[in-house]
């Protein structure tokens, strides 16, 4: 009976991935290798002003003092940094006539991701950034949200246009002394997109951000910046997907979000890399640096990702709680299948008076895969009054799958209320049976079954994307049970 | 309707079914009785297809169909329904929606295109007052936090919901207060047609007040030992099973 729910395991959870295509479109790269010389040369691509040079080279001296972190519960195999292509364009085709158009090529490979890029096609409500490998293909609804004084833009478009309020921000939150990949990303990043939402506006729509990898052998090495400004309000969605590849690629990201007062914030993301096949082969490596920073007091900040793809993912979106009474909060769903590894999970760090931090771990495991909650909740002696309350649970389909939680607390305020709660399930074999009884088919059966264990995530999601994440949910574990 | 010949069942190479026949006609209530360990549970698991047993010999025809091979979905989706002896919990799945996918799923499977929400909480309405079950219960997660006999009568109300033609009430009076019995055997009732069949399997005599079979047969060993009507039941409930035993082991004595 076991062998038999196995079997049934597998099928269900080797499904193909449905975004493995390659656009064929020439590209503008760059040869393959890290050194000075390549860094001055992505600068001048961008035609970037010294500053930002500066920045990068400093980034990358440093880079060059450190090693490769090996602390997480993750079997990373060594990587050629020189093996790598750290900027690579899609070329436009044709003549353009305006700043505004897009290659049709371009357009068909959004449009075939579910991404439409005219903007009568969008969903209503979502100014979409798109970017091709390095760089931003196309960013919608711009002049209607310039209207109303938020800038929504390429990051190499703002800092051309917008270099005081880059330069202020810019690695204030995530300094490139961080870690490994984030000092690497400081060197080379290429682009992302850069949000300013100013004081006192509620940003009317969904901004969301698709990235797309499709040249083959190059990393994607994007920075995204989010400021918003006094008693603002802004709700931010990141996607992503990757055709699919026998080699490994690199994807090492920098997120900074800066609350000030009163400013909410909502990042949520879905993260689909292309995961590698069922045996382990090819796949992504999702090694990403994300942080908030609740600068003024009584700001929020929010994430919430569905973390469904990669071939290993490294990744702990996180809160520093410096303003008065801010609040912090960490949805997560993190999926494993097949060979899949993730070591994620989420800081809080609560400096200021009043904080409240909230974190949702919710992991499920599948085929041989392995996969970590590791969080830290850190208390500073000043952040009288601070509340946490974390919860992390694991859910395993069959017998050859790991689940880790990995829980840190540093307390140094006696005021302060943490709690943790913890548990590990399975789906098991009468609760298929009992839908099977009723007419569901097993697959339909884990579906229900994962969808409503990861519920209280989804439901964090806006709305368009809540309904995508549950389908996605389904189809990263199908072929994984019987 | 249904149709067993000779069923012979094992579980890890024990034999439980040794030899079962039965036969069971659309408008019927029929009653199987027997001791502890008898195989009344292991039946009902057997004909729902569940893959914990192995179905060693004999025929399962269900409307003129050999199921004996057929996945668990698709004998439901045909009508089988089974009122689970201890219904399960699945945490996080709201009533609603797991009782939205089954009856669509059903529907599917007999070419009828899904009911709208507004149907199907029409019909949700119908039928929980047809068998008396609380509001609030579904709203809630599947049986998650359930009274013992809360369970029992959501199992009635999904039966009432997907209108199974053959209907298998495993030990559905087990567990259960006689107010609670009473409103389970209404929904029972209530639902009986002369186009469906209901097998009520069962160890006590009690539930069989309310809900009257039309034939009572023992299970002893595996096979069915005795068949007769209502009257049957009572006639065990009087001599207790040790004189089906003793029947069923020494047939000389009574002869």
């Amino acid at each position: 009976m076991e062998k038999d729910q196995d079997i049934i395991l597998n099928e269900v959870t080797q499904s193909e991935y449905k975004y493995g295509f390659v656009t064929d479109i020439e590209s503008d790269s760059i040869p393959k290798g890290l050194n000075e010389e390549v860094i001055r040369l992505i600068s001048e691509k961008k035609n970037e002003p010294e500053w930002m040079l500066e920045f990068r080279l400093k980034a990358f001296a440093h880079w060059k003092t450190m090693k490769n972190p090996n602390w997480a519960m993750l079997k990373i195999p060594e990587i050629d940094y020189q093996d790598i292509v750290y900027y690579s364009a899609p070329k436009q085709k044709k003549q353009l006539n305006s700043l505004d158009e897009v290659d049709p090529e371009l357009l068909d490979t959004f449009n075939k991701l579910g991404i439409p890029l005219e903007e009568q096609k969008l969903l209503t409500g979502v100014a979409v950034d798109a970017v091709m490998d390095s760089v931003s293909v196309k960013t919608t609804f711009k002049k209607n949200l310039a209207d109303l004084g938020i800038i929504f833009c390429s990051f190499s478009e703002a800092v051309q246009e917008y270099p005081d309020l880059v330069k202020k921000y810019m690695g204030t939150v995530v300094p490139y002394r961080d870690n490994y990949f984030a000092a690497l990303n400081s060197a080379v990043f290429s682009d992302g997109s850069f949000v300013y939402i100013p004081k006192g506006v509620r940003c009317p729509m969904e901004l969301s951000t698709y990235f797309r990898i499709n040249a083959a052998n190059t990393g994607q090495f994007e920075r995204t910046l989010i400021v918003a400004d006094d008693d603002s309000y802004v709700s931010y969605l990141e996607g992503c997907t990757a055709p699919m590849r026998d080699e490994n690629q690199l994807h090492a990201a920098i997120v900074e979000i800066i609350a000030l007062e009163n400013a909410e914030v909502k990042y949520s993301t879905v993260q689909n890399w292309y995961p590698g096949d069922k045996d382990g082969k090819g796949g992504i490596y999702n090694f990403v640096t994300k942080r908030g920073l609740c600068k003024g007091r009584n700001s929020k900040i929010s994430w919430t990702q569905v973390e469904t793809g990669s071939a290993i993912t490294w990744k702990y979106p996180s809160c520093i709680l410096k303003g008065d009474d801010s609040i912090a909060e960490f949805y997560s769903v993190a999926v494993t299948n097949n060979h899949q590894q993730a070591d994620t999970g989420t800081k809080m760090i609560h400096l200021g008076k009043n904080t409240k931090s909230t974190i949702v771990s919710k992991g499920i495991s599948a085929g041989k895969s392995n996969n970590s909650y590791r969080g830290l909740v850190r208390v500073a002696k000043n952040a009288s009054n601070a509340r946490n309350f974390s919860q992390c649970d694991s859910l395993l389909l069959g017998d050859q799958c790991g689940a880790h939680t990995f829980p840190y607390l540093e307390v140094d305020n006696s005021s302060a209320i943490v709690e943790h709660e913890a548990t590990t399930s399975k789906i098991g074999e009468d609760q298929i049976f009992y839908c099977n009884q009723r007419g569901i088919s097993t697959e339909d059966a884990i579906g229900l079954i994962v969808n409503g264990y990861a519920k209280e995530v989804i439901n964090q999601l806006p709305m368009e994307f809540a309904v995508e994440a549950q389908k996605l949910l389904q189809i990263s574990l199908e072929g994984s049970v019987g | 309707m249904l149709s067993i010949k000779d069923l012979h069942a094992s579980i890890q190479g024990k034999e439980i079914l040794r030899g079962l026949s039965l036969e069971v006609k659309a408008g019927e209530v029929h009653a199987i009785m027997g001791p502890n360990g008898s195989g009344k549970s292991t039946l009902a698991s057997v004909l729902t297809g569940r893959d914990l047993f192995e179905v060693t010999h004999g025929e399962i025809t269900f409307e003129g169909q050999d199921i004996g091979e057929w996945a668990p979905e698709d004998r439901a989706r045909a009508g089988i329904f089974l009122g689970f002896q201890y219904p399960i919990e699945i945490p996080g799945v709201s009533m609603t929606n797991f009782m939205r996918t089954a009856l669509n799923e059903t529907r599917k499977a007999q070419n009828l295109e899904p009911l709208s929400s507004k149907e199907f909480l029409q019909r949700m309405r119908e039928k929980k007052e047809l068998v008396e079950i609380d509001s609030k219960l579904t709203n809630r997660s599947v049986n998650e936090g359930f009274s013992g006999g809360e369970k029992k009568r959501n199992e009635i109300f999904q039966m009432a919901m997907l209108e199974p033609k053959l209907a298998i009430l495993d030990e559905t009076d087990s567990g259960l207060d006689i107010d609670a019995l009473r409103i389970v055997a209404n929904g029972v009732n209530r639902l009986k047609t002369p186009e469906n069949a209901t097998i009520v399997i069962t160890h006590y005599q009690r539930l069989l007040d309310y809900i009257i079979p039309d034939f009572v047969h023992v299970l002893y060993e595996g096979r069915i030992v005795m068949s007769a009507g209502k009257e049957l039941a009572l006639e065990l409930e009087e001599k207790g099973y040790d004189w089906i035993k003793k029947q069923v082991d020494n047939p000389l004595i009574t002869l």
